[in-house]
C-alpha cells in the first residue's frame, strides 16, 4: 500500500469516527427532550456519579485548598500580603480549580466506569439485545447517564470549592498563622457571585463533556477485553484533554 | 413469512454472504447448520435488522425491512424474540427484571400481572425461585434458559436463536432442544436456529439448510439432508476433517 493510499485511509478513518460521534451526539440530543424520561434510572445514575464520588471529592478538594494556601502564603509573605491568601484561595477554587479538578476526578471515577460498563455491554451483545427488543439504545443507556452528570458535577464542584476554601482556612489560620479576620474578610470583599456562578457554568460543560465522551467510547468499544480496556483509557484521556482545552475557551468567554 | 432474497454482505475484503436465498414459513423450526465463521450469525443478524445487506432483500410478512428506517423497524422487532449466544442478559438487572424488561418497555400491564407472567415464563423453561438472582450467579445453561424466557416474554411470532446449545454439556443441550420443540408445539411460534449441533438439529427441525462459503448448498427435511449426495453436506454431518471442506 503506497503512502498516499495509507494517508487517504487514515483520513477516511478519522472522518468516519467524527461522523459517528456527531450522529451519536445528535441522537442523544434528540432523546434528551423526548419521553420516556427514565426518572428512576436518572436517580440511580445520580447516585452513582454524585453520591459515590463524594468521598473522593471531599478528600481531594480539601487537600487542593490546603496546598493552595501553602503556596500562596509563601509567595505573598514577601510582599506582606498574607491577608490576601484567603481571597486567592477562594478565587482560584471557584473560578478554576474547583470546576476543573472536580470534573477530572469525576472523569477518573465515574467516566471510566461508564465507559467500562457500556463497553462490556457492547462486547457481550447486551446493546444488540436492546436493539432487538425495540428499545432505543442511546435513549436507554446514554441519556440517563449524561443527565445525571449534568446535575451532579456542578453539585460536586460546589462541594469541592467549599472544602477547598475550608482546607485553605485551616492551613492558613491554624498552621501558617494568618489572622482569621483578614482571611475571611478578604474572601467576602474580593470574591463575588460571578466567580461562583461562572465556575458552575464551566462545570456543567465539563459534566456534559465527560459523560458524553465516556458513554460514546464505551458504546463504540471494539472486541474483547482489549476493546473495553482501550475504550476506558481513551474515554478518560479524551475527556481530560477536552476539559482542559475547553477550560481556556470557557474562561475567556465567561470571565 | 420471512423471505430472504439473494442477500450479499461483505466486511472489508471478506465476502461473508454471497447470494443467500431462503424461505422461512410460519410455524416451522428451521435450523441452519454450517462451519464456524461461515456467516450463520451474520445471516441471523440480518433477519432482525441488526445488519443490512449490501445487495438483496429481506421480506418480513411482505415488508422489505432493508428499506425501513430505525424507528420503523421497531414495530417489526416486536414480532421477534432473540436468544443470543451468551444470552446477553443485562447484568445490572435481576433475572425477574430481565424477563420483565420487554413487558415493562412495550406494554402497560400492571406490576402484579408482569410478575405473574415472569413466573410463568420461568416455569416454562424449567426454572423456579431464581427471580432475585443476578446473571453472574447463574450457570451457562440457566442463563440461556432465562434468555429464552425473556425472548418469549412478549409472545413473539418468531424467535431467532444464535447457537442455543453451544457451550452446554450434552444433557443440557438436549434439555434446551426439547424445550424448543415443546414450545413450538405449544405456541406455534416460528423458530429460526443456527447451530453446530447437528444431532440436535436433525432431531427437532422441520427443515434444515446448510450454509457454506456464503451460500445455501442444501436445504430440506432432516431425512433429505441426511441422505444428501452432496459431499460437503456429508462431510459436515460426519464431522470428519477429510473432504472438500477445508479448514483455516
Amino acid at each position: 500500500m503506497g503512502p498516499v493510499t495509507r494517508f487517504g485511509r487514515w483520513i477516511f478513518m478519522h472522518v468516519e469516527s467524527l461522523g459517528r460521534l456527531l450522529m451519536v451526539l445528535l441522537a442523544t440530543s434528540y432523546w434528551f427532550v423526548r419521553p420516556p424520561y427514565r426518572i428512576r434510572e436518572i436517580f440511580r445514575q445520580m447516585e452513582f456519579v454524585g453520591v459515590r464520588s463524594f468521598f473522593i471529592i471531599s478528600l481531594t478538594g480539601t487537600f487542593t485548598g490546603m496546598v493552595l494556601a501553602l503556596q500562596t502564603f509563601y509567595a505573598f509573605v514577601t510582599f506582606n500580603a498574607e491577608s490576601l491568601v484567603g481571597a486567592t484561595v477562594a478565587l482560584s477554587m471557584t473560578r478554576e480549580l474547583g470546576p476543573v479538578l472536580s470534573a477530572l476526578m469525576v472523569t477518573a471515577r465515574a467516566g471510566s466506569a461508564m465507559a467500562a460498563q457500556l463497553g462490556t455491554m457492547r462486547v457481550t451483545e447486551q446493546i444488540d439485545a436492546l436493539q432487538t427488543m425495540a428499545v432505543d439504545r442511546i435513549e436507554y443507556l446514554c441519556v440517563p447517564r449524561i443527565t445525571a452528570a449534568l446535575i451532579m458535577v456542578p453539585v460536586l464542584t460546589v462541594y469541592y470549592n467549599f472544602l477547598g476554601i475550608l482546607g485553605g482556612y485551616f492551613v492558613g489560620v491554624n498552621y501558617l498563622g494568618i489572622p482569621p479576620g483578614p482571611f475571611v474578610s478578604s474572601i467576602v470583599n474580593i470574591t463575588d457571585y460571578d466567580d461562583l456562578t461562572n465556575g458552575l457554568i464551566k462545570s456543567i460543560f465539563f459534566g456534559l463533556i465527560l459523560s458524553f465522551i465516556s458513554c460514546y467510547k464505551g458504546y463504540t468499544a471494539g472486541e474483547g477485553a482489549e476493546g473495553v480496556g482501550q475504550a476506558t483509557t481513551q474515554a478518560v484521556v479524551l475527556s481530560a484533554v477536552l476539559i482542559l482545552v475547553s477550560d481556556y475557551f470557557l474562561t475567556d468567554w465567561l470571565f | 413469512m420471512i423471505q430472504v432474497l439473494d442477500v450479499h454482505k461483505q466486511f472489508g475484503e471478506q465476502k461473508v454472504l454471497d447470494g443467500v436465498s431462503l424461505r422461512i414459513p410460519r410455524g416451522e423450526i428451521l435450523v441452519i447448520i454450517g462451519g464456524s465463521g461461515t456467516g450463520k450469525t451474520v445471516l441471523l443478524k440480518h433477519l432482525i435488522g441488526l445488519l443490512r445487506p449490501d445487495k438483496g432483500h429481506i421480506f418480513v410478512e411482505g415488508v422489505d425491512i432493508c428499506h425501513l428506517r430505525s424507528w420503523e423497524l421497531k414495530e417489526t422487532r416486536k414480532k421477534f424474540g432473540m436468544l443470543f449466544q451468551g444470552a446477553a442478559l443485562f447484568d445490572s438487572l435481576t433475572v425477574a427484571e430481565n424477563v420483565a424488561f420487554p413487558m415493562r418497555e412495550h406494554t402497560r400491564l400492571k406490576e402484579e400481572e408482569i410478575m405473574a407472567r415472569v413466573g410463568n415464563r420461568l416455569e416454562e423453561v424449567g426454572l423456579h425461585g431464581i427471580e432475585d438472582k443476578y446473571p453472574s450467579e447463574l450457570s451457562g445453561g440457566m442463563r440461556k434458559r432465562v434468555g429464552l424466557a425473556r425472548a418469549l416474554a412478549l409472545e413473539p411470532e418468531i424467535v431467532l436463536f444464535d447457537e442455543p446449545t453451544t457451550g452446554l454439556d450434552p444433557i443440557m443441550s438436549d434439555v434446551i432442544n426439547d424445550l424448543i420443540s415443546a414450545t413450538q408445539k405449544k405456541l406455534g411460534i416460528t423458530f429460526f436456529i443456527i447451530s453446530h449441533d447437528v444431532k440436535g438439529a436433525l432431531k427437532i427441525a422441520h427443515r434444515v439448510a446448510m450454509l457454506y462459503e456464503g451460500r445455501i448448498v442444501e436445504e430440506g427435511t432432516p431425512e433429505e439432508i441426511e441422505s444428501s449426495p452432496n459431499p460437503i453436506v456429508q462431510q459436515f454431518l460426519a464431522g470428519s476433517s477429510e473432504g472438500p471442506i477445508r479448514v483455516g
